[in-house]
């Protein structure tokens, strides 16, 4: 009955409720679709570096994770390799010859890391491919070495398609030497500083330029169907494998993982300062409430409703209130994110540069988890349970004999 | 059978340093079944004895005690069972819950005492049959008038099987017919119900059907008359 009454109560002054509940609605709303949007963009940065630059896994020899010199490699890849790829998790696997060089164009020069790919694998793992805005993919040339480089990279060199780049390196005997390759292709990720430091080679054209033995590698790149599935599998290669480090995604790029982490951290306390704003106003009302039924609240206490069930009365009242606001609010927010999180939001015409330069998309599509909807819902609840208090208490201090005298 | 007994009660106000003496040293009983009526001149202290008979404030000195309960003795938490249990309250301005049908006010005091809905539905369709309005059962207090409100705040104040209703004023906004009809409803339900039913006025027409008349003046009791 006490529910009844109070969801009732709701209803009494529909003006009044409605200005609360479209205030509700409207601060759950942003909260909502900004937590969206922060989670939308999070995802894609993740999924973006987990595709085009760390894999969920990846494998190294220890010595190589404290110093990328290139004789921290490992052998015996294929073995590896077949085993990793005979697990139902796997999507692809490939490996690296990474070796750090300079590389200069007929203008100018600079740092980069020079990745020896089998293209075939690596598209399987990595979407570089697909990121691809002109040429092909190390596909052989006529005359010298295919090169795929960032188009970053392509700018900073003043390099086309065609043009020469010579790389200068240390083989494994570390003996100092230079290599001619051509233009084959440039891609663009989402990543600048990644387009500017990364060239894509043979793996076969630079072990065997490096003189490296031809089943080495520096990096094993694993790529599962779920993001979630990277501790199982790092785990069971770890047992597998003791003398070789096994690293996730995060443990590469640990920023990104700190990164997501903060941005949720972020996102809960935007949209508890906007539900404490909300909070004010509910308690506000729900005075006038108070203060508007002291006969009726008199009367209630002298037939003999005690004091909790009067508190329960005032305060499930004001969840409901808040409840009717925050689920309206959930509903807005939450279609407005579907239809975002499928057509996506570009932003391209606001700030692409720098959206860029941080390694972010420019269209974002926005990203609605249920634990985001479970978790507003509770904090709407607890708001209306905080805010139902002070006015409740303001309930429970009236004298009933004195309160069903008065005016109202 | 006495239900109610007073003894040496007093309420004094300090207002502004003056005292009011608004129980002036009132002994009084109450026996089973009586229709009496408190009269008296405003200020003359009926309304403060009425919230004392009904614990809703404390006396200053003096104890008033209920079928052997003494309520100066019950913390606040068990007065208001007791109130919920054993008191029925009829006030002046009917003070229905507006958001609830006719059958909902009625049955409202019986869901509080966790009364089973066999048991709330058979008590509120006889009562609110008895205060002749089983056919407004769903209508909202908006939806009735002032006598039929009222009504409504009887078969409320009953719903419980209280030992006795206080009645603060009932008749003070209603006009002569339906003051009348809700006198003869009273009265029928203090026989048939053999409910005690005290009842605070100015008004003639509750004096005139009252069986007992207590008149005070200054938180005294000055006559005391039974009718036969």
């Amino acid at each position: 009955m006490i529910w009844s009454v109070s969801w009732r109560n709701v209803w009494r002054n529909k003006m009044r409720s409605g200005v609360v509940i479209t205030a509700v609605s409207l601060g759950v709303f942003a909260g909502v679709f900004a937590m969206a949007f922060m989670q939308g963009m999070a995802k894609q940065r993740v999924d973006s570096a987990i595709k085009t630059e760390t894999s969920h896994i990846q494998i190294h020899t220890p010595e190589y994770v404290n110093v990328n010199d290139i004789e921290n490699y490992f052998t015996n890849t294929e073995e590896l390799f077949e085993n990793i790829a005979a697990d139902p998790s796997t999507v692809a696997v490939s490996k690296r010859v990474i070796v750090s060089s300079i590389i200069s164009s007929a203008e100018k020069g600079g740092g980069v890391r020079l990745i020896g790919i089998e293209p075939e694998r690596e598209s399987e793992v990595t979407n570089i491919k697909e990121r691809l805005i002109e040429g092909n993919y190390l596909e052989p040339l006529k005359r010298g070495l295919p090169a795929v480089i960032g188009n970053k990279l392509a700018e900073k060199l003043d390099v086309r398609l065609g043009s020469k780049l010579v790389v200068g390196l240390l083989d494994v005997n570390s003996q100092p030497i230079y290599h001619q390759f051509r233009v084959s292709g440039i891609f663009k990720t989402a990543s600048a500083p990644y387009d500017e430091t990364t060239v894509f080679v043979n793996y076969s054209d630079l072990t065997s330029i490096t003189k490296m033995p031809k089943d080495a590698a520096h990096e094993m790149a694993v790529l599962l169907s779920d993001n979630e599935l990277s501790g199982l599998m790092a785990s069971e290669l770890k047992q597998g494998f003791p003398n070789l480090n096994i690293m996730e995604w995060f443990d590469v790029l640990p920023e990104l993982k700190y990164m997501t982490e903060s941005m949720d951290v972020y996102m809960y306390i935007f949209i508890l300062i906007i539900l404490l704003a909300l909070g004010f106003g509910i308690v506000n009302t729900m005075l006038m409430v108070v203060l508007e039924r002291v006969k009726e609240l008199g009367m209630l206490m002298a037939v003999g409703m005690n004091k909790r069930r009067v508190f329960s009365m005032i305060m499930l009242e004001t969840v409901f209130l808040s409840l009717t606001g925050g689920v309206l609010g959930l509903v807005l927010g939450t279609g407005f994110s579907e239809f975002f999180e499928t057509h996506g939001l570009d932003l391209s015409g606001l700030y692409k540069e720098g959206l860029e330069a941080m390694g972010y998309d420019t269209i974002v599509y926005t990203n609605i988890l249920p634990e985001m909807i479970i978790t507003v819902t509770l904090m709407v609840i607890m708001t209306g349970i905080i805010a139902s208090i002070y006015p409740a208490r303001k309930a429970l201090k009236l004298n009933p004999a004195e309160a069903i005298r008065t005016d109202n | 059978m006495k239900i109610i007994e007073i003894k040496n009660l007093y309420k004094i106000y300090n207002e502004t340093e003056v005292e009011v003496k608004a129980v002036n040293g009132i002994d009084l009983n109450f026996e089973k079944g009586e229709f009496a009526a408190i009269v008296g001149p405003s200020g003359s202290g009926k309304t403060t004895l009425l919230n004392l008979l009904g614990g809703l404030d404390a006396p200053t000195s003096g104890d008033i005690s209920v079928d052997g309960t003494s309520l100066g003795k019950l913390k606040s938490s068990k007065l208001i069972d007791f109130r919920m249990n054993n008191i029925g309250f009829v006030f002046q301005a009917y003070n229905l819950i507006p958001v609830l049908t006719a059958k909902e006010n009625v049955e409202f005091i019986m869901h509080l005492q966790g009364k089973s809905k066999k048991e709330r539905d058979a008590r509120t369709k006889e009562l609110l049959t008895a205060v002749g309005l089983e056919d407004r059962i769903n209508s909202r207090p908006t939806k009735l008038s002032g006598g039929q409100q009222q009504r409504v705040a009887v078969a409320r104040a009953l719903a419980s099987k209280p030992k006795f209703v206080l009645a603060d004023e009932p008749t003070a906004n209603l006009d002569s017919k339906s003051t009348e009809n809700l006198l003869d409803i009273m009265e029928r339900l203090n026989k048939e119900e053999g409910t005690t039913f005290i009842f605070s006025t100015h008004d003639q027409r509750v004096v005139n059907k009252a069986r007992r008349v207590i008149t005070i003046e200054d938180g005294k009791i000055i006559s005391d008359e039974k009718k036969n």
